[in-house]
């Protein structure tokens, strides 16, 4: 079987490839079975992985096919790894990526590009899991811009209509800085280890010596958390992922909520041995995660676009994914990617059948009373709501409390803004919900229209659904009296073997600081459920009440206003000013064009004299005989 | 016999072939032009045909030549000069560059010439001609003479067939080139009298012997020759006006090949034989690269032709080549070398993409077009994969030569190599602003709504003749990111010989500026 491990990321390729060159004349049932089919067929081939991989010594096998880059000391070979890290993730990308797939081909049927959809989707497939599989960190940047190359691409889909294309430039362009970051940090780390596939350097890093290098590891490790911040949409790189709406609402939900933005969390985890020698990096990462958990979760709670509010939730859950490595919890932190990725997967794709029943209205203000007309949608929405809010016994309550007990226990004010945010969280998905499905509608046009999506649609969230309630068992944290398992699945990609990773006891109030934030978050359920079950009346009059408030978040703290006079103006500016002043008037005015003008002023001056009539040259001679005589003579 | 003489003159036939046939088709006369066409493109596809059957069926000999011709040739002022040239590690991938860009070229604006297009084309098969002599010829003065014979074919090409202002960059092109050379050629004439002969090997011992700051006064004298060319930081200026006013085949020629030859002087040349002054100068020459990256990328941004864009963008692309070279490492040499390759066919292909659409639409500004990505599909697929190329997405040749150059500045010896390989990431950034954003306004959008805008003219997709001219460059950007070492084996060696020279203890300057009484006298083993 291992020799058809390859095949996992290469069968979407094929997939994407086919579709590309064939797709528009093989027409939409064939492009919609080789779609589907290619990515369910990776997910099988991972599932054998996973148990080849639960059978190797040491639950990790590694084939290298081919080097990849090799000059002098610098070797990068083609290689996948099957690690649980790995593992687990490559089910997630290809299990979930199939039935956003499949919800997909009833999504866009009706659209003109439906096989360049395909085609897009596929190769995000297989540049995912070419990111997650990859065995060194040039192979896992592959997939890492190749990601972002499919979400410009799928964030720009609608290419004839002015805003998407703009938001995919934007994506590409925020995960582009952050990618310095990694190509920094990946120099950094070559420099000083000499290799960059992910084995070597976690095994060399754990022979390092404490006084030689912590420099340098914390300076790496900071690079890569920044490539990371852009593609998981933290502080201050945060601001394309609610642009990215501007895609359609599938790949919203594959990709900007439960597969590609939790590439950032996966990177640190991935080198997670290196990121315990860097204290510094993991306080840094800790805070960014919590402000970010908390800043985007007071936007969710003014926004009109049912999309925009899911997009600022998923901001603030990779927010508090971040909160749970910093503090030392990598294992909490993935745990809360794998269960995030079922009920934000299920609140996108809910949002879409809401959309879609509704004739693309996406505001929330226009819809309400949609209980009835859309139960399936209702239901499984409804548990993802209790998901994401933390209710005891649904996925989300297990993975987040976990992360914000980590969180107390390196500082309570870590805690403090996570568990405010996770009130803010609970506040605007219910009135999400009472916007949607309760009270009377607001549109009747769109209301009489509303029908229930087909099967296509309905299974992956009935599946999805079944996740958000199911997945959070597989890591009761001790304190509820359960063993953590991930935790210890995950530990050998976490620990690679090495002692000082390992984990200490856990000490603290547990039990009270659930009990704290799940009462609170049940309150701010319930207020914003009221507030909003009967329509927007209250919260027109909350608006007003608050004017200066309202407007600020309504408009996002006008951060994109400001990127734009503080950095992308004067950028074009300062290009201005070097075009236009230093090549044209320094370089060419004055170092090129006058030398030139100036010799042909003096070829001008000295052709004067050359007349070519006599009577000039003997005047000319003349009066140089005279100055000659009147030189020797004085 | 002649199947002898033809093998022991391969070289040969390889550099005057493409003249002989260039200034055989001159005879036609204008009304022949399709004719003429015709011949030079099965001229060029047969010379790409030999060379590519004789290349990959020869194998190196121990010092890493796979082939050579070398004749005593003349006297100059009783320096001997040899017709000497050969094909070795360093230049076999760039002469195979030139061969294949020829044909292409010719194909891609097959009818973009409408004014005397014969004769362009000969002078364009002459440019080839001279740019092989040059890369192959390894005597220094028959280096120069080749060099200087690649202008007056780019002079004409630019000033007869060029656009509106053409004479200016005409002008501009042929004094900022003389300028640079005539220095160097005072210095070559220099060295040339010490080492009492024109082969290189020679002279770099004979610079050994010489003054430490009279090293330093030579190698400026070569390096500002081939940093001209490159053009480096801030030498630049002509390459912009050059690239706007060219005819699109001038473009592609001058951005695929001719670029090439400033940073394979620097390399072949400028390094080996003044290693000392090389290393001396080598961050003076990294922080200038750097700054071409971030300058020529910023400039590129707020440019509103799009040929002019990416002549900008030439600037800043070839700053990655002078880095690698530069930072004396081997990964960054031979990132360097392959990012001349890259270069040569990304924004070679960049140049051929944007003459089809001036073909169509006769205008080249941005602000003309929107919307582009509807009517010509194909088109638009071809641009986005040579311009992800360009922005260095891994898996396409981009990405590796910028990889490796930036590891190879990262861990280059000199104090600010660090630094530098970290603001050099930044053009990996704006790479993808000016690039990206100029795409997202060209091809993306509603149509442009005027009437007599650029997309109005877009009445059909890129024909078969177009398209076969971008597979086999698609096809080559895939294959030289997935499996780069096809084109850095050969050089490999070579590399790490010259560079181990370089930094041997023999090639180091003296503390102080005493020519020592004899060269020090090194033997190759040393260097290992």
């Amino acid at each position: 079987m291992h020799k058809f491990f390859w095949l996992i990321p290469i069968l979407p390729l094929l997939g994407s490839a086919l579709i590309g060159l064939f797709g528009k004349k093989a027409g939409k049932p064939a492009v919609s079975a080789l779609a589907v089919g290619t990515v369910a067929g990776s997910f099988a081939l991972a599932l054998f992985a996973f148990f080849a991989m639960k059978a190797a010594p040491g639950s990790r096998i590694e084939i290298n096919y081919f080097e990849w880059m090799a000059v002098d000391t610098l070797k990068v070979p083609m290689g996948l790894v099957f690690d649980p890290l790995s593992c687990i993730m490559a089910l997630m990308v290809s299990g979930i990526g199939a039935l956003i797939h499949l919800y997909s081909v009833g999504y866009m049927w009706e659209e003109e590009g439906f096989a360049r959809y395909f085609a897009y989707l596929n190769l995000f497939v297989f540049f995912m899991l070419t990111l997650v599989l990859g065995s060194s960190l040039p192979l896992l940047f592959v997939g890492w811009e190749g990601v972002g190359l499919c979400s410009y691409l799928l964030i720009g889909y609608y290419f004839e209509t002015d805003y998407a294309p703009a938001a995919g430039l934007k994506a590409f362009l925020t995960n582009r800085v952050g990618d310095l970051g990694m190509v920094i940090g990946m120099m950094a780390l070559f420099a000083h280890f000499g290799t960059l596939t992910v084995g070597e350097l976690l095994t060399r890093s754990g022979h390092l010596s404490p006084e030689l290098g912590f420099g340098v590891i914390t300076f790496a490790t900071m690079m890569m958390f920044v490539g990371a911040t852009g593609k998981s949409a933290q502080l201050p790189l945060y601001v394309w992922l609610p642009d990215a709406m501007a895609g359609p609402t599938p790949v919203s939900a594959l990709i900007h909520a439960a597969t590609m933005v939790t590439a950032g969390i996966f990177l640190v985890c991935r080198l997670a041995p290196l990121y315990q020698l860097a204290p510094i990096t993991l306080t840094t990462i800790a805070w960014v995660g919590a402000a970010t958990a908390l800043f985007a979760a007071t936007i969710g709670l003014c926004q009109r676009d049912i999309k925009k509010v899911l997009a600022y939730s998923t901001v603030s859950q990779l927010g508090y994914m971040f909160l749970g490595l910093g503090a030392a919890g990598f294992a909490a932190g993935f745990f809360h990617v794998f269960t995030h990725a079922w009920f934000k997967a299920l609140l996108f794709l809910g949002a879409g059948s809401v959309i879609h029943a509704m004739h693309h209205e996406q505001d929330l203000f226009k819809m309400g009373g949609l209980k009835n007309k859309l139960p399936i949608t209702f239901w499984t929405m409804l548990i993802a709501t209790f998901a994401i809010m933390g209710f005891p016994g649904f996925s989300g309550f297990f993975s987040k409390d976990e992360i914000l007990y980590l969180a107390y226990l390196k500082s309570p004010v870590l805690w403090a803004m996570g568990l405010i945010g996770a009130c803010f969280t609970s506040f605007y998905m219910w009135r999400l919900m009472a916007l949607t499905f309760w009270g009377e509608p607001r549109d009747h046009h769109a209301y009489e229209h509303a029908h229930e999506s087909p099967w296509t649609m309905a299974a992956p969230l009935a599946v999805l659904a079944a996740g958000s309630l199911f997945a959070g068992w597989w890591g009761v944290p001790e304190a509820f009296g359960g063993h953590f398992a991930v935790g210890k699945f995950l530990a050998p990609s976490l620990t690679f073997g090495q002692t000082h990773a390992a984990h200490g006891h856990h000490e603290g109030p547990a039990i009270l600081l659930a009990l704290i934030s799940t009462s609170l978050a049940i309150a701010a359920g319930l207020w914003g459920f009221f507030s909003y079950r009967n329509g927007i009346a209250v919260a027109e009059a909350r608006g007003a009440k608050w004017p200066i408030l309202h407007r600020i978040l309504f408009n996002k703290y006008y951060v994109d206003e400001g990127l734009e006079k503080v950095v992308l103006g004067p950028t074009r500016g300062l290009g201005n000013i070097l075009w236009k002043v230093f090549d044209v008037i320094i370089i060419d005015g004055i170092g090129v064009n006058l030398p030139g003008a100036l010799a042909r002023i003096s070829g001008d001056f000295i052709a004067f004299f050359q007349t070519g009539r006599v009577r000039n040259y003997a005047l000319a001679m003349t009066i140089g005989a005279l100055a000659l005589l009147w030189i020797f003579l004085k | 016999m002649l199947t002898n003489w033809i093998n022991t003159h391969l070289l040969s036939i390889l550099v005057f072939a493409p003249v002989l046939w260039g200034a055989f088709l001159l005879c036609f006369p204008e009304r022949q032009a399709p004719l003429v066409k015709l011949l030079a493109l099965l001229g060029a596809l047969g010379i790409f045909a030999v060379a590519v059957f004789q290349m990959f069926h020869l194998t190196p000999d121990p010092t890493g030549v796979f082939l050579a011709e070398h004749h005593p040739w003349f006297s100059v002022v009783g320096l001997p000069v040899d017709y000497h040239v050969a094909l070795d590690g360093l230049n076999f991938w760039l002469v195979l560059l030139t061969v294949f860009i020829v044909p292409l070229t010719l194909l891609g604006t097959w009818n973009s010439l409408k004014q005397r297009a014969g004769a362009a084309i000969a002078l364009f098969l002459m440019l080839e001609g001279a740019i092989l002599g040059a890369l192959l010829s390894q005597d220094l003065l028959l280096f120069y003479l080749f060099w200087e014979a690649m202008l007056p074919p780019m002079y004409f090409l630019i000033g007869i067939w060029g656009g509106a202002d053409r004479k200016y960059a005409a002008n501009k092109f042929l004094l900022f080139t003389l300028a640079g050379s005539l220095l160097w050629l005072v210095a070559l004439l220099y060295i040339a009298s010490k080492a009492g002969s024109f082969a290189p090997v020679l002279m770099t011992q004979a610079a050994l012997a010489l003054p430490f700051k009279t090293q330093c006064t030579l190698f400026l004298a070569f390096a500002l020759a081939f940093a001209i060319k490159v053009p480096l930081f801030p030498l630049h200026t002509w390459l912009p006006d050059a690239h706007t006013e060219a005819p699109t085949a001038g473009s592609v020629i001058l951005a695929g090949v001719l670029l090439k030859l400033g940073g394979y002087g620097l390399l072949r040349f400028a390094v080996p034989i003044f290693p000392a002054a090389a290393l001396h100068y080598a961050q003076p020459l990294a922080i200038l690269s750097v700054i071409a990256i971030v300058y020529g990328a910023l400039v590129a941004m707020v440019q509103s032709d799009i040929k002019k864009l990416v002549a900008y963008s030439s600037v800043s692309h070839m700053g990655f080549v002078v880095l690698g070279v530069a930072s004396m490492t081997v990964v960054g040499t031979q990132g360097a070398i392959f990012q001349m390759l890259n270069h040569g066919i990304s924004t070679g292909a960049l140049f051929l993409l944007v003459g089809m659409l001036y073909d169509r639409a006769h205008t080249r500004q941005i602000a003309d077009f929107g919307g582009v990505a509807k009517r010509m599909p194909i088109f638009t697929f071809f641009f986005l994969v040579v311009t992800l190329s360009s922005i260095g997405l891994p898996l396409t040749n981009g990405f590796v030569g910028e990889f490796l150059i930036l590891n190879g500045t990262y861990t280059s010896g000199f104090g600010w190599g660090r630094a530098i390989a970290i603001v050099a990431t930044l053009g990996v950034l704006l790479g993808a602003v000016y690039l990206l954003w100029m795409v997202k306004r060209v091809f993306w959008g509603p149509e442009n709504p005027r009437e007599d805008s650029g997309t109005a003219h877009l009445h059909s997709d890129l024909n078969a003749r177009e398209i076969a001219v971008m597979i086999p460059i698609v096809v080559l950007i895939f294959w030289m990111g997935l499996h780069h070492r096809t084109f850095t084996a050969h050089s490999e060696a070579p590399v790490i010989k010259l560079l181990s020279e370089a930094k041997a203890p023999a090639a180091r300057p003296a503390p102080l500026a005493h020519a020592p009484e004899a060269a020090p006298h090194r033997q190759p083993e040393e260097a290992h």
